[in-house]
């Protein structure tokens, strides 16, 4: 939605003529827009300069850095050399955490579109008076606080948990399901942590839908499924392309979902990364997994703005 | 023709098969854990799974507990000190950028004021650990001004939202209309733009006070020993044994989210 607002409408174009009164309005206006921008780029896009450069310097023996150029931070990220030989290999560690990561993702989102989608058809298809009801109880979880609710999936399923206990004493399990620290944990807490991200912009698309299209189809002999997919599905489109980005991003670079749910053993590229500046004590190397997992958000959100761009092209 | 069709039609159009379940499924997947979160913090025994009887035996705790209550001021302080700021600039920043004719930079403003939205918060908490690290041995400094700051910057986007959309939805006639009366720029802004821009505003600090309220990561990182926050303190509590005390203040915060928000959809739908 909002986060995703960033293209500058195609009509505008820069000023070409301004008159002595318009230079002064604009200088009235950067005179109110530059403090924010100031406490912006101090405290959100100038640190990022810092931490492209920290990647770079050798790691300090008690952690920050000793001011010393090197590469061995990068190399670090997909290589390791054995402490006894010296010889060279991947650093499966890493790797299969970054894998991990980007697999956990793309499942927490496909399961989002699939719970998600229905939701928001369910919800744009209700009578108007209720449809802000519906969409009040989709928006209350969502500014609820992340922990909390990752908290609450965790009482659930803990081995003490509500589930276990239930099935326990119905007799079903002997012992209880190990479901905590598994990736399953993770996902499904993801899933249940990010759904309002995907529900939202999937009904803004979903509320503008035109039913007499579908309408339309159906009078033209299509099924049910045939209507489904070439008409409702290419139609809010859109939406869904945005819940993907919005719900793939934050999961990518998920911190408190995999830490409580996954435990140690589990860990994803947010939790490696804070480990390098706690008991890893290697600040460049957590300097260039930071990079690397802003590089892939920022390929993934270039795919999206370009995807849209195209879209808005076809239809004029 | 499409009104005889939907005479005949002997089904309804909008239906789905499955979907309503999935939708209802899905509502209850929202809240059960939530709802279950809540009546633990009730339970009178130790345990977060078995029942033992209602009692408010864990808020008592919690609130006797002095790590609690502190975390809990300093979580106030900060989220109101960040919300006010963020309010501040970014009503000012949104004055600025709405209801122009675009100018030379506009693009990068907009990038810049997004910019908290897009990267992941582990990595601008990283950079702010950075950053702050380096100032705190420049000079020295330790207190809670770094927290406020970074707080500060990830809350504008938030608060300049809500406060453009309704920049936008206003009507220049009337600034216009005072202007041409005598007011001054500064008396047509705080008789005519501020009160009508004012819903905006609340909206605006609302979102951002629950957003600083309710921040972990970049706090968990940013801050200096001995400055947990709420948030925080019960991420490390985590590690722990879990008793309900964990719940009731859960609770408590969720109360006060569910609180706010509704303050924030009456302020948005008001005007409307």
């Amino acid at each position: 939605m909002a986060a995703l607002d960033l293209e500058p409408d195609p009509d505008r174009r820069p000023l070409t003529i301004a008159s002595t009164a318009e230079r002064g309005a604009i200088r009235r206006r950067w005179f109110l827009t530059a403090p924010a921008l100031l406490v912006l780029i101090l405290a959100a896009s100038g640190p990022l300069l810092i931490v492209l450069a920290y990647s770079f310097l050798k790691a300090g023996a008690y952690g920050g850095v000793v001011w010393e150029f090197s590469g061995e931070a990068w190399f670090k990220v997909v290589f390791q050399r054995d402490i006894f030989d010296g010889t060279m290999s991947y650093a499966d560690a890493h790797l299969s955490i970054l894998w991990r990561s980007i697999k956990l993702s793309f499942l927490t989102t496909i399961l989002a579109v699939a719970l998600g989608f229905p939701t928001a058809y369910f919800i744009a298809t209700r009578p108007p008076r209720t449809r802000n009801l519906w969409m009040f109880l989709i928006t209350i979880p969502f500014w609820t606080n992340l922990l909390i609710r990752t908290f609450a999936i965790m009482e659930v399923i803990r081995n003490e948990g509500i589930v276990n206990t239930v099935l326990m004493s119905l007799g079903i399990i002997d012992e209880p399901i190990q479901m905590m620290y598994t990736n399953f944990a993770i996902a499904l807490g993801m899933v249940y942590v990010y759904l309002p991200l995907m529900v939202l912009p999937i009904y803004a698309s979903m509320e503008k839908l035109d039913f007499r299209l579908v309408e339309a189809g159906y009078d033209l002999y299509a099924t049910r499924i045939r209507v489904f997919t070439r008409v409702i599905i290419p139609l809010v489109k859109p939406g869904i392309v945005a819940g993907f980005i919005l719900v793939f991003i934050p999961a990518l670079g998920a911190y408190v979902t995999p830490r409580i749910l996954g435990g140690g053993k589990n860990m994803m590229l947010g939790n490696l990364i804070e480990l390098q500046f706690g008991q890893g004590r290697n600040w460049p190397l957590g300097a260039a997994l930071s990079i690397t997992l802003l590089a892939i958000v920022m390929i993934a959100l270039i795919v999206y703005v370009r995807g849209t761009r195209r879209a808005a092209g076809d239809h004029g | 023709m499409a009104r005889g069709a939907r005479l005949r039609r002997p089904f309804s159009i909008k239906r789905q098969p499955g979907f309503t379940a999935i939708a209802l499924f899905c509502f209850f997947a929202l809240y059960a854990p939530i709802i279950v979160l809540v009546v633990y913090s009730f339970n009178s025994g130790n345990s977060i799974a078995v029942w033992e009887g209602f009692s408010w035996r864990w808020y008592r705790s919690a609130w006797e507990n002095d790590l609690v209550i502190e975390a809990a001021t300093r979580s106030l302080i900060i989220a109101l000190c960040a919300s006010l700021a963020a309010t501040t600039l970014a009503t000012m920043a949104a004055l600025g950028t709405t209801r122009t004719r675009p100018y030379r930079g506009l693009t990068v403003v907009y990038a810049l004021i997004n910019q908290p939205l897009m990267v992941p918060e582990i990595v601008t908490g990283v950079a702010l650990l950075i950053f702050f690290a380096l100032i705190k041995v420049a000079t020295g400094y330790t207190g809670l001004l770094y927290l406020i700051t970074a707080h500060t910057a990830f809350c504008i986007p938030f608060a300049y939202l809500p406060i453009r959309a309704r920049l936008e939805g206003m009507d220049l006639a009337l600034e216009t209309a005072a202007a041409d009366l005598y007011a001054t720029p500064w008396r047509a802004f705080r008789r005519v733009t501020l009160p009508l821009l004012w819903p905006g505003i609340m909206a605006g600090g609302v979102l951002a006070f629950v957003i600083s309220l309710d921040d972990v990561v970049i706090t968990e990182l940013v801050k200096s020993a001995g400055q947990e926050t709420l948030p925080t303190y019960m991420l490390g509590q985590l590690r722990r044994v879990i008793t309900p005390e964990i719940n009731a203040i859960s609770s408590v915060l969720l109360a006060i989210s569910v609180l706010i928000v509704s303050v924030f959809f009456a302020f948005s739908r008001k005007g409307d």
